[in-house]
This record gives structure tokens, sequence and C-alpha cells, in this order.
């Protein structure tokens, strides 16, 4: 599964897109892995409030399970315009 | 209905004018051009957009759609930009084309509701101490997208 990182997700994590193995049946237990892993992860995903996920490039929740999902991308809430 | 997602600048004038030639029976054109202002912060240097290249075109086609099947439109135009602007140029433009200008007015609303929410752009400002924020999401945006 593709995993990327947008604006000060991006940052925060150091890079702008990873390939991971996971078992994760939801978008939150990926999440739970990945603060799990290291403290840069768990400071990007300190406050998933302040975060949105998109699914194969469509917005989505956290609790949106992971089946059958190739791309899942983190950031923060959008500012186009 | 055109989506272009660009970093290179665009004419307005070229723009808004091919718009209404080809929007055949349109008796309304709106159009909306956003610019870079300065940062609320001081002196902004430079503003980075950054984008999701592989969701930002479908996304903008998907609002676009939205709004043509909403509002009675002859047409509708969408050019947004990403990467390095100063204060002064142009991020984007939307356009509408209708019949009667109330349907042009308000689906160029509802495009830009749904622009600065909805859309996977994020803006970074370059200010000239040299400090760098990343621009925040302001609940006002997301609160205007009930009223469609």
């Amino acid at each position: 599964m593709d995993v990327l990182y947008f604006a000060w997700v991006r940052e925060r994590i150091g890079l702008p897109r990873e390939k991971l193995e996971t078992s994760a049946k939801t978008v939150m237990d990926l999440v739970e892995e990945l603060k799990a892993r290291e403290e840069r992860y768990e400071a990007a995903f300190a406050d998933i409030s302040a975060l949105r996920v998109a699914l194969d490039q469509e917005l989505s929740e956290f609790d949106a399970p992971l089946d059958g999902v190739r791309e899942v991308a983190f950031f923060p809430p959008m500012t186009g315009g | 209905m055109r989506v272009e997602v660009q970093e290179a600048p665009f004419d307005v004038g070229a723009v808004t004018s091919e718009f209404t030639t080809s929007a055949k029976g349109a008796g309304a054109i709106v159009t909306f051009t956003g610019v870079v202002r300065e940062a609320d912060t001081g002196a902004m240097t430079m503003m980075e957009i950054e984008h999701y290249p592989g969701m930002t075109q479908k996304a903008l086609e998907q609002i676009a759609t939205q709004a043509m099947d909403r509002w009675s439109l002859a047409d509708a135009l969408v050019i947004h930009r990403y990467g390095r602007l100063s204060p002064g140029d142009q991020i984007m433009m939307v356009a509408t084309a209708s019949r009667h200008r109330k349907d042009a007015f308000e689906a160029a609303e509802f495009l830009m509701d749904y622009l600065k929410s909805r859309a996977p752009f994020w803006k970074k400002e370059i200010l000239d101490d040299g400090s760098v924020e990343w621009v925040a999401a302001k609940d006002d945006d997301e609160n205007a997208l009930k009223r469609w």
C-alpha cells in the first residue's frame, strides 16, 4: 500500500510517500500502527481532528475500512481557492 | 466544462473572452479571480502552493460536475495554479455561463466555497523575515459549505 503525506504532515514525518505492508483493517488502525513506529509519526498524528484522509484519491473518514485500498493520503484541512 | 491544474500563469482576459465566445446561448457570464494577497501576519515574499497531483484534477472535476448538475449552466471553467507565487499573482479563477445571471452567480459561489475546503491544495507563506507558515483552514470556510 502506498501512503502519502502532504503539507506539514509531510514535513513532520520527513518524507512525501512510502510503501507499507500492513494488516490494518481501518485507517485508524493504520494510524496507530504508524504512531507506534517512531516519534515523528507520533508527532504528526497527535491530533487526528487536525487531519484529513483520502483513500484512493477520494476524501474519506478515519473509521473507513482499508479493504482493497491501494493509496492512503494524510494531510491537513485543505486551503484551496 | 474545463478544469485546469497548472503551474503556469494564465491570462484572465484571454480565458474570459474565449469562455464567453464558446458559451453559446448564455446571457450571463460570471468570473471570479483569486489573487495572492499579503499575509495577515506580516510582509510576505512568496506563497507556495502544494497539491495532490493524483487527486486534484479529479476533485475539481467532481466539484464542477456538481455545479453543472445543480444549476442551469451552459458551461463552467476552473483554473487553479500550484507552485511558487508572489503577492499580486493570480492563483485561480472560475467562470460560469448561464441563460440568466442567478444561476451563474450562485454556481460561481458554490465552486469557490468547495474549492476552498474540498480541493487538495495547501498554501504556505514565506515571510520577509525568512519564517515560514502553513495557512490554516478557517472554520468560516468549512461552515460556508453548509448553505449548499
